[in-house]
């Protein structure tokens, strides 16, 4: 199954749900709608063609300066042991500053650290997640690391005082 | 060490500073607070090959109770830095501490939020050992200079503690 | 044999701090566990203690500076790292290396495999009480990194391959080397395995100690020993090839019962795999030819270029200064490391630095299962399993 294929298959069974499928150096990754994002890796997983059955990783990646300021992104893979060749896809959606996305950990055991680590790094909230709290950096951190705002030596320098301002935790 | 011999072979007199510092050059009992890759160069040193135990420190502690040098090896993170200074805290005089690598001297190539740029900022240190990671050599050659540090009955822990560093109770 | 008394109130409970400085932790692994009794109840993982930020820092470093952040993720196997690297930033632009770079970072794959295999399981071993096998093993790691030494001048952090291929070529006794490392190799594994097979210490600490079942690890991101062990057998190695891997020719592995002890001899029977793909990599890599791609916006021009050529000393200049610079777009290539799925989602803007880096590491996935599959425990058991899921904190934190 190829990734045009996936594509077709996730349009065909979820009408609306796809904005936009990318195709890069041979890799697919689909832009879903917000409001239909479980709905599609859902049904990722459990088509029995497709069979997702691995998130690989749950990360973000940061725009400051849209509307919509943060891409999350889904990585996943099939592990399957009839021989088929693997597939592999990358879901997209953008949500604003702020706002919350469903959890997947009932999907996908492997979504609780990954999911935490983007709350932990981008401050992006996953509602119906069982413990979202800080994981690799201390409890008592201020600010999002990982945000393009924050400066890469983070108190050290001057500029932490700006983030302070214009991000309140 | 003024050692000299009188009735024959059978007594011996020396300054008893001497010969305790002696004992205690030759039988350091490290504690490895290895955490990054400096500490698997660490435990190549303290493996088969290089083996610490030629210097008679083989009898590595967790416990800081029992050992009286502290070998940090590696990168100390503003999570860390607190057991750390918990650890060198619980850790009975007399003490030394050897600072191996350039992360745990200095932050190494970490200048960023989350790295504390060398324990020195933490922990009293009497021994940096430049490299990333130092290869086991250096690391046996600090040993020796502690080695002579403690002969000689130096180190920053028998100095008073500096005042910028307060204690966290034990 | 469960014999923990469910009836046990809560406030019954004790509750212990395992490390983050406890030895098996292997210095930066916390544990806050519920004991009943010898047993556990609950556990909470915590990490982060050494959390260096290296995503952040990819943001500010070049793509061919970047190595050296990737030398330090996994620290007992750094080769495998940087070839991970230069894959995903060659995916991204899309150049190949001349064959000879693939054979010889293929070999350099291999040899960084067994190096992590070699520690893992000699540490495993130790910490369930067989000291010998630790110092077998550790000399063996020692000769790899005589090799990689005379290869690229370090030993650990090797910072080795580049983008596009490797920045010099081989020692020429190289393939000596390595025969002779392989022709020691060999009797060490099958001694050390001879060793703990039948033991009785070991099987009783290991044999369903630490067990997962397979939908289970599938569902928590387990890849690579872990999962085979589980009796998957999924290796990105023969599934999705990459470098020269469908040119040779070996088995992948796999255990029954996905416990300590399954995951022990996977290793070891992966090590000697390994070997077994060094072998046939030094028949078939070709002795002459370069090892870079032939375009000096991405490899640095030969010296004597440089000081002779005006051209080449403006590419080199440029090269210097701005770094390689791949198009626009996304990418994420995974590769087969030493404890699984090590994966470089990397998204680029156009200029010499990444645009964000984020890195698939196989051990926090695994990690993230840790509280599941000690409860019921005894304590002890605890080091055990740590053991045997190689946690390497310099992946695991990042
Ligand atoms: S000095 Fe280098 S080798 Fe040592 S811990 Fe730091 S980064 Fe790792």
């Amino acid at each position: 199954m190829n990734s045009a294929a996936i594509s077709a298959k996730v349009a065909g069974a979820i009408p609306g749900a796809c904005v936009e499928a990318l195709e890069f150096q041979g890799q697919t990754t689909l832009q879903v709608r917000r409001e239909s994002l479980k709905e599609v890796l859902a049904f990722l997983r459990d088509d029995p063609d497709i069979l997702m059955n691995q998130l690989l990783d749950v990360t973000a990646v940061d725009y400051p300066a849209r509307a919509d300021r943060f891409d999350v992104v889904y990585i996943l893979a099939s592990i399957r042991e009839d021989g088929l060749a693997p597939v592999r896809v990358r879901i997209k959606t953008r949500i604003p500053d702020g706002a919350a996305l469903p959890s997947v950990t009932d999907l996908w055991r492997s979504a609780d650290w990954g999911e935490r680590e983007c709350f932990d790094m981008f401050g992006i909230r996953f509602e119906g997640h069982p413990n979202l709290k800080r994981i690799l950096n201390p409890d008592n951190f201020y600010g999002y690391p990982l945000r393009k705002t924050f400066p890469l030596r983070g108190e050290r320098d001057p500029a932490f005082l700006e983030y302070k301002e214009t991000e309140p935790a | 060490m003024g050692v000299e011999l009188i009735r024959g072979d059978n007594f011996v007199t020396a300054r008893l500073a001497d010969v305790v510092n002696w004992a205690r050059k030759s039988s350091l009992w490290p504690f490895p607070f290895g955490t990054a890759c400096c500490g698997i160069e660490m435990m190549s040193t303290l493996a088969s090959r290089y083996d610490m135990a030629r210097f008679g420190a083989e009898a590595v502690r967790f416990s800081p109770r029992q050992a009286d040098l502290l070998i940090v090896a590696g990168t100390i993170c503003n999570k860390m830095a607190p057991v750390l200074k918990r650890i060198y805290d619980q850790m009975s005089q007399p003490k030394w501490v050897i600072a191996m690598g350039a992360c745990a001297s200095c932050g190494g190539i970490f200048d960023n939020y989350t790295v504390v740029q060398g324990i020195d900022q933490i922990i009293p240190v009497d021994m940096y050992v430049p490299g990333c990671p130092p290869s086991p050599q250096a690391l046996m050659y600090s040993f020796t200079k502690i080695q002579g540090l403690v002969q000689s009955g130096q180190g920053l822990s028998l100095d008073p503690m500096p005042e910028a560093v307060p204690s966290v109770p034990v | 044999m469960q014999i923990t008394d469910d009836t046990l109130e809560d406030s019954q409970l004790m509750t212990i701090n395992f490390g983050p400085t406890h030895p098996a932790t292997h210095g930066t692994l916390h544990l806050i566990a519920r004991l009943d009794g010898e047993r556990i109840r609950d556990a909470e993982p915590i990490i982060g203690y050494l959390h260096r930020g290296k995503e952040k820092m990819g943001e500010h470093l070049k793509y061919n500076q970047y190595l050296t952040m990737t030398d330090r993720m996994n620290y007992l196997s750094p080769a495998l790292n940087n070839v991970g690297w230069c894959l995903a930033v060659e995916k991204l632009m899309g150049i190949t290396p001349p064959p000879r770079a693939r054979w010889v970072e293929t070999i350099a794959c291999e040899m960084a495999r067994i190096m992590d295999h070699m520690v893992c399981n000699g540490i495993n071993a130790f910490d369930v009480g067989a000291g010998t096998v630790f110092f077998y093993m550790f000399q063996q790691r020692e000769v790899l990194t005589d090799i990689f030494e005379k290869m690229t001048g370090a030993r650990l952090t090797i910072t080795w391959p580049r983008v596009g291929g490797l920045p010099y070529d081989l020692p020429a006794d190289f393939k000596d080397d390595v025969r002779k490392f392989l022709k020691g190799f060999y009797p060490i594994v099958d001694e050390c395995e001879k060793l703990l097979k039948n033991n009785r210490i070991f099987l009783d600490r290991t044999v369903g100690v630490g067990a997962i079942s397979k939908e289970r690890a599938i569902s928590y991101g387990y890849t690579g020993p872990c999962l085979r062990a589980c009796g998957v057998s999924y290796d990105l190695r023969k599934r999705e090839p990459y470098l020269c891997y469908d040119q040779v020719d070996f088995d992948v592995p796999t255990g029954e019962h996905g416990d300590c002890y399954d995951r022990f001899f996977v290793r070891m029977e992966e090590a000697r795999q390994s070997a077994r793909i060094i072998e046939q990599c030094l028949e078939k890599m070709p002795d002459e030819g370069p090892v870079a791609v032939d375009d000096y916006r991405v490899i640095l021009p030969p010296k004597e270029k440089v000081y002779k050529e005006m051209e080449a000393m403006i590419f080199h200049f440029k090269l210097v200064i701005d770094g390689v610079k791949p198009p626009p777009g996304e990418v994420y290539q995974g590769l087969e490391a030493g404890n699984g799925e090590l994966g470089f989602y990397i998204v680029s803007d156009g200029s010499g630095k990444p645009y964000r880096v984020k890195v698939r590491s196989p051990c926090y996935y695994i990690y993230s299962s840790y509280t599941e599959i000690i409860r019921g425990l005894m304590i002890s058991d605890v080091v055990a399993v740590l053991g045997s899921l190689n946690i390497i904190a310099g992946e695991l934190d990042r």
